[in-house]
């Protein structure tokens, strides 16, 4: 056991500190805008490579207000932080419930994957709770279809205040592509207020921990 | 007449029976080396409702489809049920979907909590009513100190919402029943409604964990009906990402087998492994699950030599790592004792309940589409069956070690010596009236994609089926007899799609 734990290392990386993390090429990040006519709803888009849209490699996209998603050459905004007081409660330990609603379980696994020792959350403070009443706040996947509202804003109601709700990926921040559909699926921000919208279809783990972290105002630029 | 994976039938050529001829074909054909692939209805007309059993002969890749129209509202029929246990969640899928009564069916109560696609009274109008899945009775065990747990829609991990109803007489669980629905996102319906673009992405979002697998076989279907042969530099590539997506999750299931028995070493590696995976996918398309890789007519995105060599150099590391890690995890008396003998499956059971993929494979059920029902790149690349004869958690975290090591041969083999060729080529117009379907080996075992177009050419009907639909009522089944604080272990070896199932 001793020889495989060695052979495997220390594998967490330095982010937020020293210099960004570089994605594959390929990777489709932040959209290109390409001049000041063109814009694009990032709480609407899946990043298709279909889409008609230029991707840049950067993932940094987690916004504190919906309408700071629709990117153009005049907006482009990053998540502010929390307010003084909200920061002096959560700052330095942010506990949160997850709840899938309708989420389609790539959003769910790439927030497991910060628990894991590439991203290793909890040395920021950050933990993900198994009870509402033990949390700060609720992390919302998925689109939240008829069947899951119930559930959903009862987990909201069990928790604490003050409290927040960050939406993660395109299908909580919109409905995404589930929008319009038989089972009126609208988005979280239809029914409950978002404090931090995660745009992604999934959001990469990065995009995920640059947006918690702008939150508790560990990354300020 | 029979068809084959990825082949289509004009409508009419579809032999339609009176009901009880449809029943008595559909069981003896089950009862003589076939099984039920798939049960569906389809509105032809306000009154008039198809009903439609695909039988797979898995020693002959062979694909019979049989047909009954029923009328009236409600429209009833007998059950298959009585006779082939696993025809069950069709048939009340039937009966939510369609508002058809499947006379004396043992266990009838609604699916998924939707009304029907046909606008006509619910077969359960009261249930209806309400939105919230779960406000139906549940099968209820009596007696002095038994007792009900209820666990769910909103679980403690990061994970999908479902209900848990255990019957319980003290720590022993007498029985499980599992109420799923809760994800419903009406994807059938949706994918009917819009246009392949939108559909692509639709096939993409069934379960997030399965794109590959959802992917291809929704593309499979559209080139069936519009008559395309994709490049077979396309089809390898699909079956890099299909395979790269098995192992991805296989190795998550182990890291999460070995967390539930609180040995948190391998849990660590494999966590940090399946990442690993995960940005090979990354590298090769742009996104970790494979979202965006597969259209219909190829794939988007081709693997360049160099790209090729690296992905090889660094599977060959990831083949190292995971020996080792499995050794470390698999020679553990500690784990062994956790594994060994727990929610067992027998193989008569396992084929009773009609299991599919790794789950199938450790009760010995020998069914692998890749294998079965070979279609694409699989008629020329074979990737040995992993067996299990145990049936319990361990037989199924042996079948995955076992179908990770397998998979990355092949990946290895495959990426070595890629067709030469194109990656697209566009799809013409689709057949009208006609019928095609898809199997595809998902890493959670077989899914199947089912299109019918009608005159136009346009999706008259979509039907999906994640393997977890038939794998559901295994693990409600393999609860029996054991502890209740034996459930999470024994709900990670077979790490189910609620998503997939809800649909």
């Amino acid at each position: 056991m001793l020889m495989t734990r060695l052979q495997q290392g220390r594998r967490t990386i330095a982010f937020p500190k020293g210099k960004l993390p570089v994605l594959p090429p390929r990777y489709r990040g932040q959209p290109i805008i390409a001049g000041s006519g063109e814009s694009w709803d990032l709480g609407q888009m899946t990043f298709s490579p279909d889409e008609n849209v230029t991707y840049s490699p950067d993932f940094r996209m987690a916004v504190s207000k919906r309408e700071d998603l629709r990117r153009s050459l005049e907006v482009c905004e990053l998540a502010q932080g929390l307010t003084k007081e909200m920061k002096q409660l959560f700052g330095r330990s942010l506990k949160l419930r997850q709840v899938s609603a309708g989420g389609c379980n790539a959003c769910e696994l790439d927030l497991n994957v910060l628990n894991t020792v590439v991203f290793d959350l909890s040395r920021f403070g950050i933990q993900f709770v198994a009870s509402p009443r033990h949390a700060d706040g609720i992390v919302v996947t998925g689109p939240v279809p008829r069947n899951m509202k119930d559930a959903l804003i009862k987990t909201y109601e069990a928790t604490p205040e003050p409290k927040i709700v960050i939406a993660v990926g395109t299908c909580a921040i919109s409905g995404g592509i589930f929008a319009k559909g038989p089972e009126h699926s609208c988005g979280v921000d239809a029914i409950l207020p978002v404090d931090l919208y995660i745009p992604g279809c999934p959001p990469h783990p990065l995009t995920i921990l640059d947006g918690l972290l702008r939150l508790i105002k560990k990354i300020k630029i | 007449m029979h068809l084959f994976n990825g082949s289509n039938i004009f409508l009419k050529d579809i032999p339609v029976y009176s009901e009880p001829e449809f029943r008595g074909l559909v069981i003896a054909a089950c009862q003589n080396g076939g099984r039920l692939l798939n049960f569906f209805g389809q509105a032809l007309a306000a009154d008039l409702i198809r009903l439609l059993a695909i039988v797979g002969y898995d020693d002959e890749g062979k694909i019979v489809p049989y047909a009954t129209t029923l009328s009236g509202s409600p429209a009833s029929y007998e059950c298959l049920t009585k006779d082939w246990f696993a025809a069950h969640l069709f048939e009340r899928e039937i009966a939510e979907q369609w508002a058809v009564v499947p006379r004396e069916h043992p266990w009838l109560k609604p699916l998924r909590y939707h009304e029907n696609y046909r606008g006509v009274p619910d077969v359960w109008p009261q249930v209806m009513a309400k939105t919230i899945p779960g406000m139906y009775p549940f099968y209820k065990v009596e007696g002095e100190e038994v007792h009900e747990v209820g666990v769910g829609p909103v679980h403690a991990g990061i994970i999908e919402p479902g209900h848990f109803r255990f019957q319980c007489h003290g720590e022993q669980v007498l029985h499980l029943e599992i109420q799923l629905g809760y994800q419903h996102r009406g994807v059938e319906s949706l994918m009917t409604s819009g246009d392949l673009r939108r559909c692509a992405l639709l096939s993409e979002s069934i379960a997030g964990d399965t794109v590959v697998g959802h992917s291809t076989a929704f593309c499979e279907v559209v080139e069936s009906l519009s008559g395309c042969l994709i490049p077979a530099r396309a089809q390898a590539i699909r079956a890099v990402g299909l395979e790269l997506e098995r192992v991805a999750n296989h190795v998550g299931d182990l890291a999460a087998l070995s967390a539930d028995v609180g040995f948190l070493p391998p849990a660590a590696f494999f966590g940090r492994m399946r990442g690993d995976y995960l940005n090979l996918l990354l590298t090769l398309m742009g996104n970790r699950f494979g979202k965006g890789l597969c259209r219909p007519g190829g794939v988007l995105f081709d693997i360049p030599n160099d790209m090729a060599a690296e992905l090889i150099r660094e599977l060959k590391v990831c083949q190292k790592e995971f020996e080792d890690v499995s050794e470390l995890l698999f020679t553990r008396p500690s784990v062994l004792a956790r594994f060994e003998e727990l929610g067992v499956i027998s193989s008569e059971s396992a084929f009773k309940y009609g299991l599919v993929g790794p789950a199938g494979r450790a009760s010995q059920l020998a069914r692998d589409i890749r294998t079965d029902y070979a279609s694409g790149i699989w008629q020329f690349y074979h990737i040995p069956v992993s067996l299990a004869a145990t049936g319990d958690v361990y037989g199924r975290a042996l079948v995955r070690r076992q179908e990770v090591l397998r998979s990355l041969d092949f990946l290895i083999r495959i990426l070595s010596a890629l067709p030469e060729g194109m990656i697209f080529v566009q799809p013409g117009p689709m057949k009208k009236d006609a019928m095609a379907l898809s199997l595809v080996e998902g890493w959670r075992g077989e899914l199947m994609h089912i299109a019918i177009t009608d005159w136009k050419g346009d999706w008259a009907r979509y039907k999906i089926k994640d393997p977890s639909f038939h794998n559901w009522t295994a693990l409600a089944m393999s609860m029996r007899g054991e502890e209740i604080s034996d459930f999470p272990l024994c709900n990670k070896s077979f790490n189910l799609s609620y998503a997939g199932h809800d649909l």
